[in-house]
């Protein structure tokens, strides 16, 4: 059985406090247990289940709704390029062509080296700096294939 | 010019935030009575900035004031709506501002627990708003007593993990409640039966951010910057091509043309405008001709489109309207939470015809057929969703008829690309 660190372990316990009811809590330990192990596969959903006292169906049925949550091992970094209308205008569809050729991968995909996943999602709200993608987190906009190849190649 | 949010951003620090007059509003709404608060809040014809804009003295007014289960705040910080970027804005430049609003809103409601619910996408500014939080209850603005009152509230950020339709209020409330983001059917409503089966208010970010204004400065003062059924001023999220994407606040009632022309620099390049997409990618798209109008929601409804979240999607001569098709309906599809029989199948249905339209296989009759599926969509689900879907294919499809028939018919874009 995986284990969970004694530090996210505190993190859960503060964060179930905070609603009245435990089952609440649900989405945001999903997202500490996912930092934790990179992603959530049944053994992580039955974990989760016994922390909240929930049926493990339920906590299924979660993590297969929300797009956020990893089903299975993904890369070291996670590459989300937005191709919702904004980036589109801006010329989103030849970087995301770009991305699958520079890392041999299809969408969803991780390279073979395990660096890089990519993943193609929906409007990001940083429609400002279109075309833009999401790597680990942080926002990387006005993309061009040469900015993109600079970003990726200080990822190590 | 007046404006009401703008002026705060970059006070990020609560000392900063202080210094430049921050929290007098909550001060002063809590030397007042609730009952006066929601006064001074229905005089400003403040409307929700979520999308809908529901009167937000009026929103409420319906949450019995008496009630034996505890009632709750919901801060919609979903922001989903493809083309906004607002709320965003207000959570790192001025976190203290919405923390004051949603003070005021308690305060107003009898409210003593209050949520914010951010996009999981959002997780670098909900740390910045848990930092800001936490500085708020140093001061003793937030917790136990606040301004010396007999007053407590607490605040928490809650983050979603990617899902549109939790930006719609009862599937945010829903997905608050640790469960799948399906929205529930109404009545009961959630200023009766929300959260927990409790009293709840829901409100939109940079409504709760224009709050602290219409405290301390009054709500005639708010009202009368906007228009006759929109007070206030509006935040617009400008993106697409135009040469300074961004956020402009402006009064209610600004034009659309002044907005573009004049404020996001024109059409980049200086090349044609082909239409414009008002208020987030569910409101019906405008064509050049139509985009003198002002901007406040009831002068965009009688244009038949919405001012929406204010989002404005400029699109310029270069745009393929078959692309523009192809990836709002692909949206909805990918977003449809699968409850209601005509949004499951109705949407991804619109956005095959639509891919094969633009990949040149399009038949004789798509474009009635994509009607035709739309309108059947309309009024008959669980959630407004299916009609966010259907609204901006009608107008797409009817707007852009010729190009789309000469797409099908030539089986390739007819827009000259670079
Ligand atoms: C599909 C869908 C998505 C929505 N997304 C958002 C959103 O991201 N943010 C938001 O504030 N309101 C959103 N709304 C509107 C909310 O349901 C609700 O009207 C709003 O939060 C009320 O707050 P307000 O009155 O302050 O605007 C959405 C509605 C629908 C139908
Ligand atoms: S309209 Fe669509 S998104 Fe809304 S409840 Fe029905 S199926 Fe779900
Ligand atoms: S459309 Fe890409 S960030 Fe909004």
């Amino acid at each position: 059985m995986k284990e969970i660190s004694p530090k996210a372990m505190e993190k859960i316990e503060a964060l179930i406090k905070r609603y009245p009811v435990k089952r609440s809590a649900l989405l945001e330990v999903l997202h500490i247990v996912q930092q934790e192990w990179g992603y959530i596969d049944q053994e992580g959903e039955e974990t989760v289940a016994e922390i909240l006292d929930l049926e493990p169906v339920r906590v299924h049925e979660v993590v297969s709704f929300y797009t956020m949550y990893e089903r299975k091992p993904v890369g070291k970094h996670i590459i989300r390029v937005c191709r919702n209308l904004t980036c589109t205008l801006m010329g989103a569809e030849s970087l995301i062509s770009y991305l699958k050729r520079k890392l041999k991968v299809d969408e969803g995909g991780t390279t073979s080296d395990g660096r890089f996943t990519l993943q193609t999602v929906e409007c990001l709200g940083a429609c400002e700096i279109a075309p833009v993608m999401q790597v680990d987190g942080e926002f990387y906009g006005n993309l061009t294939p040469e900015k993109i190849d600079r970003i990726l190649e200080e990822m190590k | 010019m007046s404006l009401v949010i703008t002026p705060w951003f970059g006070k990020v620090s609560i000392d900063d935030y202080i210094k430049a007059g921050g929290y007098q509003g909550a001060r002063k709404a809590l030397s007042m009575s609730p009952e006066e608060v929601i006064e001074e809040v229905k005089k400003s014809n403040l409307r929700g900035r979520g999308g809908a804009g529901f009167p937000t003295g009026l929103k409420w007014s319906f949450v019995p004031k008496e009630s034996t289960k505890p009632k709750y705040l919901c801060v919609n910080a979903d922001e989903g709506e493809p083309g906004t970027f607002k709320d965003k804005y207000i959570i790192k430049e001025a976190p203290h501002l919405l923390i004051e609003g949603v003070i005021i809103a308690s305060w107003a409601v009898g409210i003593n627990t209050a949520f914010v619910y951010i996009r999981g996408e959002y997780g670098k500014f909900a740390l910045l708003l848990e930092r800001a939080i936490e500085e708020a209850y140093e001061k003793g603005f937030l917790g136990k007593n606040i301004f010396g009152k007999d007053f407590s509230l607490d605040l928490f950020v809650h983050r979603g993990a990617g899902a549109y339709v939790c930006g719609e209020e009862t599937a945010l409330i829903e997905s608050l409640e640790g469960k799948r983001g399906n929205p529930r059917i109404r009545p009961p409503f959630p200023a009766t039966m929300g959260l927990y089966n409790c009293p709840t208010v829901v409100n939109n970010v940079e409504t709760l951010a224009n709050l602290p204004a219409i405290i301390t400065k009054g709500g005639e003062w708010f009202a009368s910057l906007g228009v006759e059924k929109s007070g206030g001023t509006k935040l617009f999220a400008v993106s697409g091509h135009v040469k300074k994407p961004g956020i402009y606040e402006l009064p209610m009632g600004t034009s659309l043309k002044t907005l573009i022309y004049e404020y996001a620099g024109g059409i980049r390049e200086n090349r044609r405008l082909k239409g414009v997409i008002p208020g987030g990618s569910s409101s019906p798209i405008l064509k050049p001709e139509e985009i003198d109008i002002p901007l406040d929601y009831d002068s965009l409804m009688k244009a038949g489109s919405m001012l929406g979240s204010g989002a404005v999607i400029v699109l310029d001569e270069t745009t393929c309207m078959a692309k523009v098709l192809q990836v709002i309906t692909r949206f909805y599809a990918h977003e449809s939470c699968g409850q209601c029989t005509p949004c499951r199948q109705g949407t991804p249905w619109m956005a095959k015809i639509a891919e094969r339209i633009v990949a040149g296989r399009g038949r004789d009759g798509d474009l009635d057929l994509l009607v035709d599926i739309a309108r059947s969509m309309m009024g008959k689900t669980i959630c407004p969703l299916a009609d966010a879907a259907a609204m901006p294919v009608i107008a797409i499809c009817e707007k852009y008829r010729d190009e789309l028939e000469e797409h099908i018919r030539e089986k390739r874009c007819p827009v000259e690309r670079e």
